[in-house]
């Protein structure tokens, strides 16, 4: 059981959407693109253990440590993007 | 008429508690057994504690084909099994063994046996097209747990109804609720009815670890587990199993059998809300209570103590103080409540027969057990959750809840029929 | 004082055919679903042939928000689900909430997504494992997938019996009927067609080692050497029957009349097999007589001595060739908890259009004294059904059903 590491890439939009594609899906009366950038995950559809989904998806992706609640459903994509990126 | 169903033997297998007279004085005395995992190296975990049995199968009279073929859980169940009907003094030679069921509760079977050969026949993961010639005979029973069941049918030698019941972590309250049933519709005349869980195993570990589930308070093992305190961040996984014998009223007492206790109400509903989440307002639950006590034909007001669910995960706790409020009205907060998964540990589908067990010797005892490790209250939770100490109190009807994934939510009521009888 | 308990729709996931339609008229024409594994390369293995649901894609029947959260067999088990309550004409919001619940059967959960998180455990390290982990492989992922997803709130529950699951679940059904639940979604579908669940399959020695799926799953056949493992089901809507009548649902497609279940004495014991006993259980509690039993849906485990037991006791209660027998599951594979649950449906559906389907491929070992449906359906006048199930482990479990218009 050993942990894999390479040097930290930039997150797109493009990546945090599939990423979410992947993870948790869309929700029926969504569409996930650019335009959804700014809002909220609750409003996406998403719920708490999506979101965990995601941030570990990401912690993984990425190579970041973040926090139990660095995701939280009033957060936008856009918002997770530079959190990511700010590290 | 309707068949009154009491309990009239008692077997348990808890962490710190082996046996029954072990089990109480561990929760009279408010002390716990959780600690840092022994059962596999945790290192790489977020949540590194549990509470564990120190349990040496051969040790309680299996075979050693019974160890071999047996998960541990299962092990923990013929165990507890074999305690209960000894406690019950039923000749069972004597019984008729058509009329003699078991229901066993589990919410992930044979978890443990099943990540142990998982590694084996998949070289620790690296293949995915895992190779058959490593696997053991006992394999298909690992992958149906229906086989606890079977084991413990075997044990006490019950030819009636038997299956296992898997609700997640109520498992433990509608295994024994579905033997009432069974006992009451005419279906059998006793019946050996429990649960067991030994899910403290890396991939229980990890699956805990990835929705935050699980206490990551590694310093202080002895006291990470803290249901209703303000400064709880997670449950502790346990394990463990507790195995009732149930009999019809009249019978038992025709026997002069020792009755532990009546169950005299029991119900489950669900959330229908989400696999994991629980809606704050504790509705599902308040509903479940109402029917168990309706069940009971008992009133919110004549419950004497409460064994709650009391997970100690910030939302379980919330929900389950809204869910008394709005069950119990007034009588909410004039009632003792108590968790003892404080010192036991959440043993998942076990847990739910093992607090009935506490709640029948609360009864038989008339003290309740306390919430150890609570000594700051969350504002929210704000009901007598007894902190630290036991108390003597007379104890005549218990209500048992248990709240688990998949959005179940069930609970139990027992009473003291000799007393309400009189 | 029994509340009369009838099914007023269900819906099936079969390997021979994906809803009633598709199902009814595949197992009619004897045609049979069961081919090579598909779902991973079963080469290597000894046994090679599954009844896989091969026309199923998830995603044209179910939400996105829901795929990456369950494991296969939940797919088709909330396929099933809704299939079911359209059958039925109910929808979600027609009833009080809490007057509606779902018991399911299992075997051994999501055991697919089990293994890919196995996998990323032991090889990538714990935090490589999903946060869905913690429900979509456990045993009562369907009951509450099924039950947030048409919002009933009623009580619930899942049974794991191996494989007479199906119709133990169905008989916690009528029990919560009668005891004042108004509808309860019953019944399994199952499968573990992933390389752990096949190897952990095979660890129980039942399976079927013949390339030939024409020649793989031959119950009460001289050459019968074992089974092909499956995956689907069927889930049941079932209804107090004055509830039903009072929403305009019409009479259904038949009662659950009778259930008995009796478990084996311990093996090596001596003592009589109890399947025998679940039968006339079964029986009795639909106040019936062997004689008014018009066809038999036999549990047909394809295991030579377990052949034996069931045709001993089917012959003992009826009479050597008395009854008509059938075993449909020779065009699906033995779907574990799904199975029984498939069984049963089929055997409305025999009750409904009065024809007994085929036990394909089979040429009857004389010597059993059955009176085995093959080859072509038999048209018959039938009023009554008895539904016959056993799990490893020596669990027996037997229904009876009854058309609606017969007193």
């Amino acid at each position: 059981m050993s942990q894999e590491s390479t040097a930290t890439p930039r997150m797109t939009a493009e990546d945090l959407l599939g990423i979410l594609r992947t993870c948790a899906g869309v929700a029926d009366d969504i569409v996930l693109d650019e335009k959804a950038l700014d809002t909220d995950f609750g409003s996406l559809g998403y719920d708490s253990i999506a979101l965990l989904e995601v941030t570990a998806n990401l912690e993984r992706t990425f190579h970041v440590d973040l926090d139990d609640d660095a995701i939280k459903a009033s957060d936008t994509p856009r918002d997770v993007i530079s959190m990511i990126n700010g590290r | 008429m309707n068949r009154r169903v009491v309990i009239t033997g008692i077997g348990v297998m808890a962490p710190g508690g082996i046996g029954t007279k072990e089990f109480w004085e561990l929760l009279s005395d408010g002390r716990t057994a959780t600690r840092r995992i022994s059962l596999f190296d945790p290192a790489q975990f977020r949540s590194q504690v549990a509470a564990e049995i120190d349990f040496a199968p051969e040790e309680h009279g299996l075979t050693a084909r019974e160890v071999r073929r047996m998960d541990r859980a299962a092990q923990l169940a013929v165990v507890a099994a074999r305690q209960a009907l000894e406690d019950s003094g039923i000749d069972f030679d004597r019984m008729n063994p058509h009329r003699t069921g078991v229901t066993i509760g589990s919410a992930v079977g044979a978890t443990m046996g099943l990540e142990e050969e998982y590694r084996v026949v998949s070289d620790d993961g690296r293949e995915w097209l895992v190779d058959h010639r490593y696997s053991v005979p006992h394999l298909y029973g690992y992958l149906v747990p229906s086989s606890f069941a079977a084991e413990v049918a075997w044990a006490v030698g019950a030819e009636g109804p038997v299956a296992l019941v898997s609700a997640g972590c109520t498992s433990g309250i509608d295994s024994v609720g579905h033997a009432v049933e069974l006992i009451r519709e005419g279906s059998a005349d006793v019946m050996v009815a429990g649960a067991a869980d030994a899910p403290i195993s890396p991939i229980t570990a990890a699956c805990f670890d990835a929705i935050k589930a699980t206490t990551p308070r590694n310093d202080d093992p002895e006291h990470a587990s803290r249901p209703f305190d303000d400064s709880r961040n997670g449950f502790v996984l346990g394990e463990g199993a507790a195995v009732l014998v149930l009999e019809e009223l009249t019978a038992a007492r025709r026997r002069g059998a020792h009755i532990r206790a009546e169950i005299a109400g029991y119900a489950t509903r669900s959330n229908a809300f989400h696999m994991t989440g629980l809606r704050p307002d504790g509705k599902e639950m308040a509903e479940a209570i109402r029917a168990a006590l309706d069940e009971a034909r008992l009133d919110a007001g004549d419950v004497d103590y409460v064994n709650a669910h009391g997970s100690g995960t910030k939302q379980n706790d919330r929900h389950e103080t809204a869910a008394f409020k709005r069950s119990l009205g007034a009588h909410a907060y004039e009632v003792p409540i108590s968790s003892i998964k404080s010192m036991i540990g959440h043993s998942l589908g076990a847990i739910g027969s093992i607090e009935i067990a506490a709640s029948a010797l609360a009864i038989e005892n008339d003290l309740v057990p306390p919430t150890a490790n609570l000594r700051h209250p969350d504002p929210e939770c704000d009901l007598d959750y007894i902190p630290i100490t036991a108390r003597e109190w007379r104890t005549e009807t218990v209500l048992t809840v248990g709240s688990g994934f998949g959005g179940f939510q069930s609970a139990m009521v027992l009473t003291d029929p000799d007393r309400r009888d009189r | 004082m029994n509340t009369s308990v009838i099914v007023t729709g269900f819906g099936v996931t079969a390997p021979n055919g994906l809803g009633t339609r598709d199902y009814w008229s595949a197992t009619l024409a004897g045609r049979s679903g069961i081919d090579r594994v598909s779902r991973f390369d079963a080469g290597r293995y000894p046994s090679r042939l599954a009844g896989e649901v091969s026309a199923f894609v998830a995603a044209d029947h179910l939400p996105s928000r829901l795929l990456p959260q369950t494991d296969h067999m939940t797919r088709l088990a909330l396929v099933a689900a809704d299939l079911a309550l359209a059958d039925a004409n109910v929808s979600s919001g027609d009833a009080d909430s809490y007057g509606m619940g779902v018991v399911t059967a299992s075997s051994a959960g999501g055991f697919e997504f089990g293994q890919r998180e196995l996998q990323n455990l032991w090889r990538h390290g714990s935090r490589h494992v999903s946060a869905y982990q913690s429900f979509a492989w456990f045993y009562a992922v369907n009951t509450g997938q099924i039950s947030i997803r048409h919002g009933m709130r009623g009580p619930s529950g899942v049974v794991v019996t191996d494989q007479a699951g199906g119709l133990d679940t169905v008989a916690q059904a009528r029990r919560l009927i009668r005891k004042g639940t108004g509808l309860v979604l019953a019944g399994g579908v199952d499968g573990s067609i992933c390389p752990w669940g096949w190897v952990a399959q095979m660890a129980g020695g039942r399976l079927s080692r013949c390339d030939d799926p024409r020649l793989a799953y031959l119950p009460f056949d001289a050459r019968a050497a074992g089974h092909v493992p499956g995956e689907g089901g069927a889930i049941l809507v079932l209804e107090d029957a004055e509830a039903a009548a009072r929403r305009g649902a019409g009479p259904g497609y038949g009662e659950i009349a009778g259930y008995g279940t009796a478990f084996d004495p311990r093996p090596g014991s001596g003592g009589a097999p109890a399947l025998p006993r679940a039968m006339e259980l079964a029986v009795r509690d639909a106040g019936l007589s062997p004689g008014d039993i018009d066809v038999v849906f036999a549990d047909g485990a394809a295991v030579p001595a377990l052949d034996r037991i069931e045709a001993d006791a089917i012959t003992a209660m009826f009479g050597a060739g008395r009854v008509p027998v059938t075993v449909p599951k020779t065009m699906t594979g033995r779907l574990y908890a799904g199975g029984a649950a498939l069984d049963l449906a089929t055997a409305l559906l025999c009750l409904r259009d009065g024809v007994i389907p085929p036990t394909i491929n089979v040429t009857p070992e004389a010597a059993y004294g059955l009176d085995l449906v093959t080859r072509r359906p038999r048209t018959a006048p039938v009023r009554t059904a008895l539904i016959v199930a056993r799990g490893e482990g020596g669990f027996n479990s037997a229904m009876v059903v009854r058309r609606p218009d017969d007193e």
